[in-house]
């Protein structure tokens, strides 16, 4: 389980760094806090001919917070989420979320942009990302563009970036005051990726009545996604024990599990269920 | 002087060492000139090697050589069976690499030494490997259609069956007022050590002498199997024992390494190291434990037990190793645990299949009889309207029918019987421990969301596996003494209690035994290792031996010394006196005396495992509000070692019944090969465990009165926990069948009697 060989750089600039990408013709890959990608180069399942290591990389480790919503620099770790007492008001949700990454030394190196890039479809953030509409500024050598959550993530470990794009920022739209939110997930170990993770804000309107809901799941199916029918069973409801137990209904229906070793699909189907209405009843509680 | 260390909680010499980052491990040694192996192995499962073609990575910089079958002229030697070398078992041996067929993934094919590991791990998609498929399979159903074969020269994938028997079982069914019959099933798991296995060897051309470091548990015999495979002299080999981290019964079994890193090192004139990371360790080391019963238990209405008999199938993976057979065996043998069994038919099945081959693990068969017979007695409990501690109660076995004689074994011809105990009082004392009484008002009841259930499961721990153990004692020049002992250390901290029992028998300060070395074949004459609980037992037993011989041999050399008789001379700490005059015991440096103990009977401690469990029946999820060991170990030497060998083998077995599972798909293709698939218990899974060592009832057997004690923690955790979890889930009907109880099969459960209530 040692490395294959490849070449290692440490650049100053994001130009740099994205010429060196491009350079290797898609055989070069940016290294983050190396908590996937070195596992992955150990059993050879990746073998990149260079690392383009960010972290000399200016601004890209600042959490920003302002009336537009919260900017995650891409080397934000797991650790300065937790840290931030700004986040329990300005993104709650991301904070439950990400209470549930792995454990203590890899909350210490693991990056946001690191795992919105692996795009583990069990994985937290491209979980929060995708139920937020969240938008990533990316840079190539075409320059920056920025890609919508929705667009981003295309399957297990794909995303939409280009082999030459570095991901620069991820940015989580403004949290109102008022909205309430839930986050769910089972794993059979503490930190290890969940079997079923949910993802639930809606916002309440004086009576109660929800609107604006986004359910996200994770760790079921092929990849992190939105349940269009479970939102559509929340909204415009009070979230009495009838709407939830519909929408958790709906949850289970919609998700397109399969059997693996760790759990069956059907197991999965009804957690996915569990897990919504557990998060709903917090959200309202 | 008159010492009491033996029953002392003393602190573990070896730690002082290993927290100071002193420990010495395989892959701490690096000789001038050293190359590493790195071993190619099989990523088909069954299949006939057409070629192995490694020119183009004996091209590449750092690559040294590349070994296969082919260097070996005679062809690749066979690794025998070290327990039950039977002749059945032939057919069915492991040779040394691959040659003709490949029969499991993992399956050494060649070994690549270079200069460094990255580069061997490099080299080895350049080695060309073509093999044609052959039908694989993983299930021992699929095995017993002995459609494809493993063997095809033995005609069946069957290596053997073994008979238990005892009484009438037929007679007695056919009368019993009572039966009822069950399919359980255990999962596949392994030794997991956390220092994976490391082989080096150096061969001195020169003397024409291997030295081989890294040797574990069975040196002695370790050296016969690899004089005769290599062609030398035993003289001419030097096994050398290592710090090790962990042996569980699976480190330090002769495997393929064994014999390919020393004749690697032979035939290139270099040292060579192999270590084996975490990928192989999942894949190489031996397996354990995967078996299917279909058992019928025959009791009288008030749960007398009359008689157990059916069939048991264990997967033996694609050969038989040195030690495979013990769990197949034991898993019939020992069904029975601690109850009174008078009739027994059982049949237990060796299937052999294209997965790693099975060795010991902890707690071998017993484990998993245990989870068989623990789930009967609840359901029997059940049916007959009797209270579960009750039921045990009926059928522990008394003091006064000791030693009671349990089922004997065919071809094996064993026969076997509990040596001392009154079985029901470790289970009183376990119920006032955990407060039954009181926490029996939970049982069954849904709280704050949760299901409580209580499980209790009773055990017995066999230890001391003879024929004999050796140990010898030395006066230093320093005047201290130094021990070696035959036996080995895996971590159980033997040096601790060889220490204390030296120093008790010898009446001086620990302090004043200098070391204990261990299992190395440089120590002592000969030694037969640490397995089955047996290092305490033999090894301590074969001491007190050797301190009497030493003291004897102290005073013929004192009465010498100082013109007395040898009678008269006194042995002080550092000091020999006698006629009134006395020397210091340095003057006696160099002299020396070998004890051995020989024995043929074993020991079984035992006990009671409770546990208090929550069930959060839409998850599946169980948690561990309390759990309580009590275990008999007849004589405890060291209490703090031993906790820790209780609690460190409860988590292991927890492990096994909640989260540990071996898999491989259809097509005998590997699905847990890291350490994300294969679940282990982490700090934060099993928080609430507690132990109670008693030594109420002594051995018989042996002079110290002590009983192998390293694996009563693991044996009763599958049978507690599925029981703590069918009574939390009692409103659903729920009967765990097989292990481990993952989220996703309890919540199968509940949905199964949600469904049947439903109807
Ligand atoms: C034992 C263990 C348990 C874990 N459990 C969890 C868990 O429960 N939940 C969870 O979410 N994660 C878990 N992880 C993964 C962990 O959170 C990773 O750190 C994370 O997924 C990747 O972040 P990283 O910074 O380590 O990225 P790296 O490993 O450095 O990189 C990952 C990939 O992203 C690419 N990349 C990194 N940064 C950029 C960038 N800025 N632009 C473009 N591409 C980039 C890399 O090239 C690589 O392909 C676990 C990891 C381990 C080892």
């Amino acid at each position: 389980m040692k490395l294959p060989p490849f070449e290692y750089a440490a650049p100053a600039t994001l130009k740099e760094a994205v010429a060196l990408l491009a350079s290797h013709g898609g055989e070069a890959k940016p290294l983050a806090g190396g908590q996937s990608l070195m596992p992955m180069m150990a059993f050879r399942i990746a073998q990149p001919s260079l690392l383009v290591d960010l972290r000399k990389l200016p601004d890209l480790k600042s959490i920003a917070i302002d009336k537009d919503g919260v900017r995650l620099g891409a080397m934000v770790r797991w650790r300065d989420i937790q840290d931030d007492k700004r986040l329990a008001q300005a993104h709650p949700l991301l904070q439950a979320a990400i209470a549930h990454v792995a454990h203590y030394q890899i909350r210490n190196r693991g990056t946001v942009g690191g795992s919105v890039c692996h795009a583990d479809p069990a994985a937290e953030m491209p979980g929060i990302a995708l139920t937020c509409d969240a938008e990533m500024t990316v840079m190539g050598k075409g320059g920056q563009r920025v890609i919508k959550a929705a667009d981003f993530f295309l399957g297990a470990l794909t995303t939409a970036l280009q082999p030459d794009e570095i991901l620069i920022e991820v940015k989580l739209p403004a949290w109102p005051a008022g909205r309430r939110f839930g986050f769910q997930e089972f794993a059979r170990r503490r930190g290890d990726f969940a079997m079923a993770g949910i993802a639930v804000f809606y916002d309440p309107d004086a009576g109660g009545t929800a609107s604006n809901a986004h359910v996200g799941v994770i760790g079921v199916g092929e990849k992190q996604r939105r349940l269009g029918k479970a939102e559509a069973a929340i909204n415009g409801s009070t979230l009495d024990e009838a709407a939830i137990a519909k929408a958790s209904a709906a949850a289970s229906a919609e998700v397109e599990p399969q059997d693996d070793i760790h759990a069956s699909a059907a197991y999965r189907r009804a957690l996915t269920g569990t897990l919504l209405e557990r998060a709903l009843k917090s959200a309202a509680g | 002087m008159k010492n009491t260390f033996i029953g002392a909680p003393m602190e573990r010499r070896e730690d002082l060492r290993f927290l100071r980052g002193k420990g010495t491990y395989v892959d701490d040694l690096a000789p001038e000139g050293l190359l590493y192996a790195v071993i190619l192995r099989s990523s088909v499962a069954h299949g006939r090697i057409r070629s192995i073609d490694a020119s183009a990575a004996l091209k590449i910089e750092g690559v040294h050589s590349v070994i296969t079958a082919r260097d070996m002229p005679d062809g690749p030697p066979i690794i025998p069976m070290r327990l039950q070398p039977l002749p059945e078992f032939k057919p069915f041996e492991q040779p040394v690499i691959a040659h003709d067929k490949v029969r499991y993934v993992g399956e050494p094919l060649a070994v690549v030494l270079a200069s460094s590991v990255a580069i061997g791990e490099d080299t080895l998609e350049h080695i060309a490997v073509e093999i044609d498929d052959l039908p694989a399979f993983s299930e021992w159903q699929v095995a017993a259609q002995n459609k494809s074969l493993l063997f095809e020269q033995a005609g069946t994938n069957r290596s053997l069956t073994f008979y238990s028997r005892k009484g009438d079982a037929d007679a007695a069914f056919a009368k019993a007022p009572y039966a009822r019959k069950e399919k359980l099933n255990t999962g596949r798991h392994y030794g997991l050590t956390m220092e994976p296995r490391g082989v080096m060897a150096e061969w001195d051309a020169g003397k024409g002498r291997l030295t081989i470091s890294g040797a574990a548990k069975v040196p002695f015999f370790n050296r016969r199997i690899l004089a005769k495979q290599i062609g030398l002299p035993e003289s001419a080999i030097e096994m050398i024992e290592n710090d090790v981290g962990g042996g569980y019964g699976a480190r330090g079994e002769f495997y393929p390494e064994d014999f390919l890193i020393p004749f690697a090192a032979r035939h290139v004139n270099r040292p060579v190291k192999w270590i084996e990371d975490r990928r192989e360790n999942l894949m190489a080391m031996n397996h354990a434990r995967e078996t299917e019963a279909h058992i019928e238990i025959a009791c009288e209405r008030d749960g007398t037990i009359i008689g157990l008999r059916g069939d048991v199938h264990t997967d033996m993976g694609a050969y038989m190793r040195t030690n495979g057979a013990v769990g197949a065996r034991n898993v019939v043998q020992f069904m029975g645990g601690p109850y009174r069994v008078p009739h027994v038919k059982l049949d237990s099945h060796l299937w052999m299949s294209n997965k790693t081959p099975v060795g010991t693990y902890r707690g071998p068969g017993r484990f998993e009889s245990s989870f068989y017979i623990e789930r009967l007695l609840d359901m029997v409990a059940g049916d007959l309207g009797i209270d579960r501690i009750e039921m045990r109660r009926r059928n522990l076995v008394t003091a006064a029918e000791q030693p009671y004689p349990i089922a004997s074994v065919q071809p094996t011809d064993a026969h076997d019987q509990y040596d001392s105990g009154e079985y029901s009082e470790a289970m009183n004392r376990a119920l006032k421990e955990f407060n039954w009484a009181e926490k029996s008002k939970f049982a069954g009841k849904l709280i704050d969301g949760k299901y409580h259930g209580l499980g209790i499961a009773c055990f017995v721990e066999g230890g001391a596996a003879g024929p004999k153990e050796s140990a010898r004692l030395e006066v230093n020049g320093d005047g201290t003494i130094t021990v070696f002992m035959g036996s080995s250390a895996v971590g159980q901290g033997v040096e601790t209690v060889f220490a204390q029992i030296a120093a008790d028998a010898l009446e001086i300060p620990m302090d004043r035994i200098r070391h204990v070395y261990h299992g190395s074949t440089t120590t002592v004459s000969d030694g037969y290792g640490a397995y089955h609980s047996r290092s305490i037992v033999m090894g301590g037993s074969a001491l007190l031996d050797a301190t009497e011989k030493f003291q004897a041999a102290i005073r013929e050399a004192g009465a010498k010394k100082l013109g007395c008789r040898p009678d008269e001379v006194k042995i002080g700490e550092d000091t020999v006196s006698g006629g009134g005059k006395s020397f210091p015991l340095a003057e006696l440096a160099g002299l020396t005396a070998e004890g051995a103990f020989l024995n043929k009977k074993h020991t079984y401690s035992y006990g009671t495992h409770i546990a208090h469990v929550t069930v959060d029946a839409k998850l599946g999820q169980v948690q561990i509000l309390d759990y309580v060991v009590v275990q008999d170990v007849g004589r405890a030497i060291n209490p703090l070692t031993l906790r820790g060998q209780i609690i460190g083998s409860l988590v292991q077995g927890l492990g096994g019944a909640m989260l540990e599972h071996l898999q491989y798909d259809e097509q005998g293709q590997f699905l847990t090969g890291s350490l994300a698939d294969y679940l282990l218990p982490t700090a934060t899974d099993f928080p609430n465990l507690r132990c109670f060592v008693t030594d109420d009832y002594p051995s018989p057997i042996n002079p110290l009165g002590a009983k192998g004690a390293g694996e009563g923690g693991i044996v009763a955790a599958g049978g507690v926990m599925a029981n703590a979890v069918a009574n939390a889930l009692s409103s659903f009907g729920a009967q765990p069948r097989r292990l481990p109880l993952s989220p996703s099969y309890i919540w199968e459960l509940v949905q199964a009697g949600s469904r049947q209530a439903a109807e």
